[in-house]
């Protein structure tokens, strides 16, 4: 992959801060967006904007044959056996609520459900929901290294178990969890097995046939892609039984005022007019990945993530979360400061040890053109798990280069200088 | 985003806060939380003669949420409650001197917002 060449397709990062060329380590949050992604969407309303499904006129055909081969391009770029499987929702957000509201119908008291420290909040909350009705809810611990205690989990699941939800890559650790073993668990113990993809699709080769979920979210902005439209896949057989999510046009076969019945699937989860600009927006930037070969993409991560460990290995007072082994870890550093030599900072030091509040390490970045997030990463029981409030974390994706990492470094070293400790 | 914000004034009070600790037995006190951030903000007030007699604070944060903290203590101890109710935001924002993007926001104003949550139990 030529680095030089993909930045030029991304228009935003010609923008200057401070005069300062943007380093933008904050894929994970969302991913900047290649000009022929916002070029599809532009045309998509200069030449093909119509109601879809609906219109006999031609127009309305073209949209609707755009939004349904948008469909097919991202069902093969996940390796799905068919376009149906794919319904478009919002982001992996709505997707898991979804598969709370429409799964969680199934389930009684007693059932159980297993996820992981690890988890999004999006992973974690909807799920809570269903506590009300009796269900519990089992979380899956980490080693010290940020893999999963997998003893556990096997001991976790069993056949009270209706559903384990687990992400394919934490966005905090990075660690990628072997969701092809995990799946095997589940189904043999007859449980839905669901992974959340949003780390992984933007980064990785997935393959949902390979993995043998039931089924995996993942949103469209993370991956090049445009805000607001995300995929949730599901076996076909599990759709076809599952209740809708949401009521309205669309998603019908027939209505009568005494009720109706339901579309087949996707549509019966689509209810309204559709995020068609989203859908074909999220085609392109699968083209684009594709035509970068999505192998490739981790390579090129895996390569950067390893020199940034190494870059990082060097400050005796920086630690940083997750594996070390690149081979299970994704293109994302959680770090802190800790322990700071000579700090003359007695009192208002955090408890756990972490000298320098990761919004003060993220803002001085800043200064730099430096972008990294700081928080809790929406991971607040993963923070309570590492013993920390907050970190702050960067993150790579096609664009970064290890000029960005050497960047990034150089303004590490001067969040010191400008505290003065 | 500036250097300004760490100028010497700010660090200075993260450093060294001013009425840092805890008030046994106070009249009135509130914790503070900015769950976004992890800051966590206790203030702790002595009143007598209807005048903040003392005042101290605990906590950990950004160096923004301390400092400001800090201040702020300075601002309103031995003042009359009257004085402290009617202190606005910007007052504290007028005081800290540095110019706060709206992401830091928050931070600047955990303890503005702590303080009169306490007032306010009285």
């Amino acid at each position: 992959m030529d680095i030089n060449t993909i930045r030029k397709d991304f228009p935003i990062l010609e923008r200057r801060f401070n005069g300062k060329r943007m380093i933008y380590l904050d894929s994970t949050a969302t991913s900047q967006k290649p000009i022929q992604m916002i070029e599809a969407i532009s045309d998509y309303y200069k030449k093909y904007n119509a109601n879809v499904h609906r219109g006999i006129y031609g127009l309305s055909e073209e949209a609707t044959d755009l939004y349904e081969k948008s469909r097919k391009n991202i069902s093969s770029f996940i390796n799905s056996r068919n376009a149906e499987s794919i319904v478009f929702v919002r982001n992996t957000t709505e997707a898991l609520n979804l598969l709370s509201y429409s799964l969680g119908k199934k389930l009684k008291k007693g059932d159980e459900i297993v996820t992981t420290v690890m988890e999004h909040h999006s992973n974690i909350v909807p799920w809570q929901f269903l506590q009300e009705k009796g269900i519990k809810i089992k979380f899956v611990d980490i080693n010290e290294d940020g893999t999963l205690r997998m003893e556990q989990l096997s001991e976790l699941i069993t056949k009270r178990t209706k559903i384990v939800s687990v992400t394919h890559v934490s966005n905090v650790l990075g660690t990628i969890n072997d969701v092809e073993y995990i799946g095997k668990i589940a189904h043999e113990n007859d449980s839905y097995f669901i992974v959340d993809g949003a780390q992984s699709v933007p980064h990785m080769p997935v393959d949902v046939n390979s993995i043998d979920c039931d089924f995996l979210a993942f949103s469209g902005h993370k991956m090049l892609g445009p805000m607001g439209i995300g995929v949730l896949y599901g076996k076909k057989e599990i759709l076809d039984e599952m209740d809708p999510f949401m009521g309205g046009g669309e998603m019908i076969n027939e209505v009568h005022l005494s009720g109706a019945t339901w579309a087949e699937v996707p549509l019966k989860f689509e209810a309204g007019t559709p995020n068609v600009e989203g859908a074909v927006g999220l085609s392109a930037a699968v083209d684009y990945l594709k035509k970068l070969g999505m192998d490739n993409v981790r390579e090129h991560e895996k390569e950067l993530v390893k020199y940034a460990m190494d870059r990082l290995e060097s400050f005796d007072d920086i630690t940083f979360y997750g594996p070390r082994n690149p081979e299970i870890k994704g293109g994302v550093i959680a770090f802190n400061f800790k322990n700071v030599k000579n700090a003359k900072i007695a009192k208002v030091l955090m408890d756990e040890g972490i000298m320098i509040h990761p919004h003060d390490v993220a803002s001085i970045l800043d200064i730099d053109a430096v972008m990294v997030r700081s928080g809790h990463h929406c991971a607040q029981p993963l923070m309570e798990r590492l013993g920390v409030p907050a970190t702050s974390r960067a993150s790579f994706y096609i664009y970064n280069d290890r000029d960005d990492i050497d960047e990034f470094i150089r303004a590490l070293v001067n969040v010191k200088k400008v505290l003065k400790l | 985003m500036s250097y300004d914000i760490y100028m010497d004034f700010i660090l200075e009070h993260y450093k060294n806060p001013s009425n840092y600790g805890k008030i046994e037995n106070p009249s009135t006190s509130s914790k503070g939380l900015n769950p976004l951030c992890g800051d966590e903000l206790e203030i702790y007030i002595l009143v007598e003669k209807n005048a903040i007699k003392d005042i101290k604070f605990t906590g950990k944060g950004c160096a923004i949420s301390q400092a400001s903290a800090s201040i702020l203590t300075e601002m309103v101890k031995g003042k009359d409650i009257d004085y402290v109710k009617n202190l606005k935001e910007k007052d504290l924002l007028d005081a800290l001197g540095i110019e706060i993007s709206p992401s830091r926001l928050k931070c600047a104003l955990l303890s503005y917002n702590t303080l009169m949550e306490a007032i306010s139990k009285l």
